[in-house]
């Protein structure tokens, strides 16, 4: 089977490492994972304000650079899901019958990363190993738009040395949102305060979750109000070993 | 300052600085979201439910002219008199006709938001009449001056010892501490303002085609009061309520308390059919409804349509974590929180609200408890295309948006410029790798760092990696 991996701009510019990880986790299912270098970005931040028009183009592109493979993994719940349940509604928009199909192929057999290792292709053995405890963000485009929610915790479950503490309100929103967090700056901060509060009473040294969006803006939280020991780490870099 | 859906992010920020209010939400969150949750628990197949309900709406909808034609006729032959309001200055003098035509000097209100969107209580005031609001809640912010911040628990945003100081002030009595002397104190105020009411205005949950009926859910008696003592009463709602059958209504009420306050069923439930008859022990004379459309035909057909199921339950607000942060007020309007991001500049007009429709995160938690599955993510998202359709978003925002676009349909150019950023802001960052200043993001550090990029792309590294 060969696998796209489809990076997100977000893993791209801030955070590669996640992406290598997801690449580690692939290859360890052993698929035959290919990263497409034409892609960019999937045009959510345009679909989520309004510009349709420019998400459509960049949905079209993505297509396109990913035509050639058998399934599209994302290391993100919310691209995923904009590849999944987004653009078929796109594609229902798009006067050219040729390129609606392409979207609604691309989304037919587009998954989460932790959806892919654990229901398409298992992972006989995750590679990583951390000490300690750690809490679980649900993010959510990924547990509403997808229903990610057992996945990522059994995955966690199967590496040595870690363990895992539920915080109140897992699945509320941390206050990313996308562009959100810039426009909405002071409600975001409020938002993210909250889900602050909620890990730092589990008492975890790192929250992970499935989403580099929502990281950031948790771990901007945690910084600013000078909580440097605990981290926020995407499960890929967890499960791979690549967190350290 | 007079609340307005134009100033969200101002609202939003007073709330966000307020304690006691934001003490008064931790509350509200603990009371309504896990009431709902557990009042579900005792509800055979909810999903069903649930599924039967938004059909129901959707149905009702889709021939809304006929069954609004069928409750006038029921309602009629009842003994009712049905009058229709195109928009809130109709709703307005109908009321002043109709209380002019019974000789009404004095009015009692039981709550009803689309009085509140109609500005009703001004309008009769300026018509010479007198209007006192009987819900404690309603009546709590007649005295306060205030309009509702929530639509079930209108009262929801002051605590306790505001409501006592509040009562000392008006009532200039002594003060009261607990929750059973306050509502002792107001019932002791309101009792009097029933006796003497000529005319009792209340909205309507449902209307019943079938029957003609209008149906209204309250948990305290005042509703009943306000319906049944004065002479006249007048039912005023949106033509959106209207549901085909008695046995229709049973299925919506079997999810209407329970995800807006946990309850099973409310304590009171009037079903209220044309006006006291000759044998009645109680009821007015005078019955009258009238519907208002106020901007809802207008919604029909459109990207709005589905929101148009809306029973009011309020469950959206209460798990919305924008509203747990930052309360109704904020919203401007009667409608707040994701049912009112949606129904305000759909009925307002996209310009007047325009950041109602982008002041959410698109979790999706409104969708996931909303009883009649409305989409409002989906909704929101459509009325912010919308507004960049009619050029409503600032410009540096849209052309943000546009460049990021064309740069990322040109794979190299986007490879340069992410490498170019990448290396810029890791310098910017410095050694702690925490940017306490984003250029162009100054919304983002204004509460929080934003963590420093590694210095080089993905796209760079894994080529290099291939090479190596
Ligand atoms: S949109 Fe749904 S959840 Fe919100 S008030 Fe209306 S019916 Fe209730």
């Amino acid at each position: 089977m060969r696998v796209g991996l489809f990076v997100t701009c977000l893993v791209d510019l801030v955070r590669p490492r996640v992406g290598f990880a997801a690449l580690k986790l692939l290859e360890a299912t052993g698929a035959d994972v290919v990263v497409p270098h034409s892609q960019t970005c999937c045009g959510q931040p345009a679909y989520n304000s309004g510009d349709r028009r420019t998400a459509l183009a960049l949905a079209r592109k993505t297509a396109r650079d990913l035509a050639g493979c058998d399934a599209v993994v994302v290391p993100s719940g919310s691209c995923a899901g904009m590849l999944r349940m987004h653009y078929p509604r796109l594609a229902e928009a798009d006067p050219e019958p040729a390129h609606a199909a392409a979207l609604r192929r691309l989304a037919a057999h587009t998954y989460e990363l932790s959806d892919f290792i654990t229901r398409i292709a298992p992972l006989e053995r995750v590679p990583g190993r951390y000490e300690g405890t750690v809490t679980y963000h649900d993010s959510c485009s990924g547990l509403r738009e997808l229903g990610i929610k057992d996945g990522p915790r059994r995955l966690l479950a199967r590496l040595p040395g870690v363990r895992l503490v539920e915080m109140r309100e897992a699945e509320t929103c941390c206050g990313f949102g996308g562009t959100f967090a810039v426009k909405f700056g002071e409600v975001s901060s409020a938002m993210a305060d909250r889900k602050c509060r909620h890990i730092l009473e589990t008492g975890a040294r790192a929250v992970v979750a499935g989403d580099l969006g929502c990281l950031l803006n948790i771990e901007g939280r945690l910084r600013r109000c000078g909580h440097n020991g605990i981290r926020a780490l995407h499960f890929a870099e967890v499960l791979s070993g690549e967190a350290d | 300052m007079e609340l307005s859906p134009a100033r969200f992010k101002t609202q939003a920020a007073a709330s966000l600085a307020d304690a006691r209010l934001q003490s008064a939400l931790e509350k509200l969150q603990d009371r309504f979201v896990v009431g709902r949750a557990q009042a579900l628990l005792e509800l055979d197949n909810a999903d069903a439910v649930r599924d039967a309900a938004a059909d129901i709406r959707a149905r009702t909808l889709a021939n809304l002219d006929d069954y609004l034609e069928r409750f006038e006729a029921a309602a009629r032959a009842a003994g009712a008199e049905v009058h229709w309001a195109e928009n809130a200055s109709d709703v307005n003098r109908i009321l002043v006709e109709i209380a002019a035509r019974h000789g009404v000097k004095r009015v009692v209100k039981s709550k009803s938001m689309v009085t509140e969107e109609c500005r009703v209580n001004e309008a009769l005031g300026t018509a010479g009449l007198e209007v006192r609001e009987t819900d404690l809640g309603e009546y709590i912010l007649q005295l306060a001056d205030e309009p509702p911040s929530h639509i079930v628990a209108p009262v929801v945003h002051k605590s306790r010892d505001e409501i006592a100081d509040l009562f000392v002030e008006h009532h200039r009595t002594p003060r009261r501490e607990t929750i059973p002397a306050l509502v002792a104190e107001a019932r002791e105020r309101l009792r009097p303002a029933f006796l003497a009411a000529d005319m009792g205005i209340s909205g309507a949950n449902f209307l019943v085609a079938e029957t003609g009926s209008a149906l209204i859910v309250t948990n305290e008696g005042n509703g009943r009061l306000a319906t049944t003592l004065p002479r006249v009463h007048v039912a005023v709602t949106g033509i959106e309520k209207v549901v085909p059958t008695l046995e229709d209504v049973a299925t919506l009420l079997r999810l209407l308390p329970r995800y807006a306050t946990g309850q099973s069923i409310t304590n009171y439930v009037s079903i209220l059919t044309g006006p006291r008859r000759p044998d009645d022990g109680d009821g007015p004379e005078h019955f009258h409804v009238i519907l208002v459309d106020n901007g809802r035909s207008r919604m029909l057909g459109t990207d709005r349509h589905d929101m148009l199921r809306c029973i009011r339950c309020g469950a959206c607000m209460n798990h919305c974590p924008v509203y747990q942060n930052v309360g109704g007020h904020a919203y401007g309007w009667v409608y707040p929180g994701p049912m009112g991001s949606v129904l305000t500049p759909a009925l307002l007009g996209p310009a007047e609200a325009r950041d109602l429709p982008n002041a959410s995160t698109l979790c999706g938690a409104c969708a996931q408890v909303c009883p009649v599955k409305i989409p409002l993510p989906d909704l929101l998202r459509n009325l912010r295309e919308e507004q960049v359709e009619q050029r409503l978003r600032p410009a540096g925002e849209r052309l943000a948006i546009r460049l990021w676009g064309l740069l990322a349909r040109h794979p190299f150019l986007y490879g340069v410029a992410s490498g170019v950023i990448a290396r810029a802001l890791r310098l910017y960052a410095g050694r702690d790798g925490a940017i306490r200043r984003l250029p162009l993001g100054r919304g983002w550090t204004l509460g929080r760092d934003f963590p420093a990029p590694s210095g080089r792309t993905f796209r760079e590294l894994y080529v290099r990696r291939g090479r190596a």
